[in-house]
C-alpha cells in the first residue's frame, strides 16, 4: 500500500494495564494523564495581561 | 428635489421587520462581537471553548477532504492517509479540549445567571459529539468498522434504535456521519457560542448583582 | 435560594451585562490564533503519529485463515443455534430480544432490517452456482425436505463437528447428515474464491452499499471476535475504550464499558438494555446539572473557582479594605 511511514509506527501490539477490574490502554492512559495535567497548569499557571482599565 | 425617505416604525416591515428587531434586541453588534472582557476572566481555564472549536474547524476541514474523494480513498493513497490521521488526531484533541472545558465550566457553576441553555446546548452537544465520532468509527470501512459495527448493534438493538439506525448498514452510516450528524452539532454549537455572546462569561461567585440580566431570558 | 443575597439588576436584552471592571480583548486574534495553534498540533500529530488502518477481514479472508470454523458456522446457520439466526428483532422474529424489565423495547421496533440466515447466507450464494451438478443434486435435496429432517441433517453435523478433531470436516465420525456437509464444503469453496462477499452485498441490487448480511455471517463465526481479542478490543477487556495497536482510543467511553465489567451487569442477558437505560439517565443528569440540587452546589463547595478567579478575589477584598 502506498503510505507514507508516520515518524512514529503505533501498530505495534498495544501496552495494556490491569488494576482488579480496571484494564487500560497505554495510550489511553496516557491522554487521561495529559488532560488533568493541562487542566492543573490552566488552574495554577499566572495568566498575563492584567490591564485593568475601565 | 430629492425624495423624502419614510421614517421607519416599531411596527414596520412585517415578519422581515420583527425578526429584525428581536435579532438586533437579543444580540447586539457590540454584544456579537465584542472587544471588550469582564476583567475576571484573566485564567488558562478560559481558553479551552475556542480551542475546542478550533479543533472542531479541523475536523471538518479535513472531513470535508476525505469527503471530496470518497470513504476508501484513505486507503490507498498516501495522502488521503494523511488526511485521515490529521482527522483523527483532530477528533482526539476535540474530545481533550471539550472535556476539559466542561470541568472548567462545571466547577466555575457556568449556568447561574440564567445560563442555562448555555449548559444544556453544550451539554447536548458533547454527547452529540460521541455519537458523531462513533459514525464516524463506523465508516472507517477497516476492520475497526467492522467489529466495531457488531459490537454496538447489540446495544442499539436491546432498546428498538437498531431498527431505525442500522450501524452495519455502511451507506446509511456514512450519511449520519457526513452531513446529518454534523448539520445537528453545528446548529448545537454555533446556539452555544451564541448564548455565550448573549450572556456574558459567567461572573464569579458573590459577584452575581454587579451584573444586569435581560426578563425574557430562559433561566 | 437564599434571599439574603443581592439580585441582579433586571433590564431591557440590549442592556445586560457586567458591570464591573472590563478590560479590552481581541475575539477574532484569539480564535485566529486557536486554530493556527490547533492546525500546527494536527499536522505535527499526523506526520509523527500517522493513524491505524488495520484490513477488514473479508470472508474470503476469513475462510481461507479458518477454513473449519468458516464451516462450523455455516451449519449454525443451517440449523438455527447461530447468533443470527436465533437474535431476534430488528433481524427476524426467532427470540424476543432484550428487555427493560416489563419494557420490550427491542421488540417495539419491529423487525426492520429482514435476515434469514439459512437462506439469506448459505441456501441462495448457494443457488447461483453453476456447473456443480453435486452441489445441485444436494441443495434440492435439502430444500425438498421437511423443515423437521433439515434440523435432524444439520444438528447431527453440527454435533459432529464440535466432536472432530480440531473441527476438521475430514475427521467427523460417520453419521447421518444428509447433504449438509456437501452444501457445507461448497460454501466454503464459493468463499474461498471470493464469490461469497459479493453474493451477501449483492442481494439488494448492483449497489450493494448495506453490509447487514455479511457483517452478521462474519460476527456468527469466531474468527472476527479472536481477532478482535487480540487487539484488546473484546467486551470484558474494556473493548470500546481501546483502537487497535497502540493508538489512544475513545477514552470518552470509558464510564459506558465500565459497567458492562462489573455486577450486576456481569450476570444478566439484559446488560445492554440495562447498561443503554443507566446511561441515558446518567446523560440527562449531566444535561440537566443547573437544576439538580445538591449537583449544581458542588462547584461552589468543592471551591476550584476560588484558583481560577483569584485575581477578582484578590483585588475586590483589596477595593473592599
Amino acid at each position: 500500500m502506498n503510505r507514507l511511514a508516520a515518524a512514529i509506527d503505533l501498530n505495534t501490539p498495544g501496552n495494556y494495564l490491569h488494576w482488579g477490574v480496571i484494564q487500560i490502554s497505554l495510550a489511553n492512559l496516557v491522554v487521561i494523564v495529559l488532560m488533568i495535567v493541562v487542566f492543573l497548569l490552566a488552574l495554577f499557571l499566572p495568566f498575563p495581561g492584567r490591564r485593568r482599565d475601565k | 428635489m430629492t425624495a423624502t425617505p419614510i421614517e421607519p416604525t416599531a411596527e414596520s416591515g412585517g415578519w422581515t421587520g420583527a425578526l429584525r428587531r428581536r435579532l438586533v434586541r437579543t444580540l447586539p453588534p457590540d454584544k456579537l462581537l465584542p472587544d471588550r472582557q469582564p476583567s475576571y476572566v484573566s485564567s488558562w481555564i478560559y481558553v479551552f471553548g475556542v480551542l475546542t472549536i478550533a479543533a472542531l474547524g479541523w475536523v471538518l476541514i479535513s472531513g470535508t477532504w476525505l469527503a471530496l474523494a470518497g470513504p476508501v480513498w484513505w486507503h490507498t493513497s498516501a495522502v488521503g492517509h494523511f488526511v485521515n490521521s490529521m482527522h483523527l488526531w483532530g477528533v482526539e484533541l476535540f474530545f481533550f479540549f471539550m472535556v476539559i472545558h466542561l470541568w472548567g465550566k462545571f466547577f466555575m457553576a457556568a449556568w447561574r445567571g440564567r445560563r442555562a441553555l448555555t449548559w444544556i446546548t453544550g451539554a447536548v452537544a458533547f454527547l452529540g459529539s460521541i455519537g458523531t465520532a462513533f459514525t464516524g468509527y463506523l465508516v472507517q470501512t477497516n476492520f475497526d468498522s467492522q467489529w466495531i459495527s457488531t459490537q454496538a448493534k447489540d446495544g442499539l438493538n436491546s432498546v428498538g434504535v437498531g431498527a431505525w439506525f442500522n450501524v452495519l448498514n455502511t451507506g446509511q452510516m456514512l450519511l449520519w456521519h457526513v452531513l446529518l450528524l454534523p448539520l445537528v452539532l453545528g446548529v448545537l454549537v454555533v446556539a452555544h457560542v451564541l448564548l455565550v455572546r448573549r450572556h456574558g462569561v459567567v461572573p464569579p461567585f458573590g459577584a452575581e448583582s454587579d451584573e444586569k440580566v435581560s426578563g425574557d431570558d430562559v433561566d | 435560594m437564599t434571599s439574603t443575597k443581592p439580585r441582579p439588576e433586571v433590564v431591557a436584552p440590549a442592556e445586560t451585562g457586567w458591570t464591573g471592571p472590563t478590560r479590552s480583548y481581541d475575539l477574532v486574534k484569539e480564535f485566529v490564533i486557536a486554530t493556527l495553534v490547533i492546525g500546527l498540533l494536527v499536522i505535527g500529530m499526523a506526520v509523527l503519529l500517522g493513524s491505524p488502518d488495520d484490513q477488514a477481514i473479508s470472508l474470503q479472508g476469513w475462510a481461507n485463515a479458518d477454513p473449519n470454523g468458516f464451516v462450523a458456522t455455516t451449519v449454525t446457520e443451517l440449523d438455527g443455534t447461530s447468533t443470527s439466526a436465533g437474535y431476534g428483532p430488528p433481524y427476524n422474529t426467532a427470540g424476543t430480544g432484550q428487555q427493560l424489565g416489563p419494557l420490550h423495547l427491542a421488540q417495539a421496533g419491529g423487525v426492520r432490517a429482514p435476515v434469514d440466515p439459512a437462506n439469506d447466507f448459505v441456501l441462495t450464494p448457494l443457488r447461483s452456482v453453476t456447473g456443480d451438478p453435486g452441489l445441485a443434486a444436494a441443495l434440492t435435496t435439502y430444500t425438498s425436505a421437511s423443515a423437521d429432517q433439515q434440523a435432524k441433517w444439520s444438528t447431527a453435523y453440527d454435533t459432529a463437528l464440535s466432536n472432530a478433531t480440531a473441527n476438521d470436516p475430514a475427521k467427523v465420525k460417520p453419521g447421518d447428515y444428509g447433504p449438509v456437509p456437501v452444501l457445507a464444503s461448497s460454501l466454503l469453496r464459493l468463499a474461498r474464491s471470493g464469490g461469497l462477499d459479493g453474493a451477501l452485498t449483492r442481494q439488494s441490487g448492483f449497489y450493494g452499499t448495506d453490509y447487514t448480511k455479511p457483517l452478521l455471517f462474519l460476527a456468527d463465526g469466531q474468527y472476527l471476535a479472536s481477532r478482535a481479542d487480540d487487539q484488546h478490543l473484546s467486551g470484558d477487556q474494556w473493548g470500546m475504550m481501546n483502537e487497535t495497536g497502540n493508538y489512544p482510543g475513545q477514552a470518552w467511553l470509558w464510564l459506558y464499558t465500565f459497567w458492562y465489567q462489573v455486577p450486576p451487569f456481569t450476570h444478566t442477558g439484559n446488560a445492554d438494555a440495562w447498561i443503554w437505560a443507566l446511561m441515558a439517565v446518567l446523560s440527562l443528569l449531566l444535561v440537566l446539572v443547573p437544576f439538580i440540587p445538591g449537583l449544581r452546589d458542588l462547584p461552589r463547595l468543592v471551591g476550584v473557582h476560588r484558583l481560577i478567579w483569584r485575581d477578582y478575589y484578590r483585588s475586590a477584598a483589596r477595593t473592599k479594605k
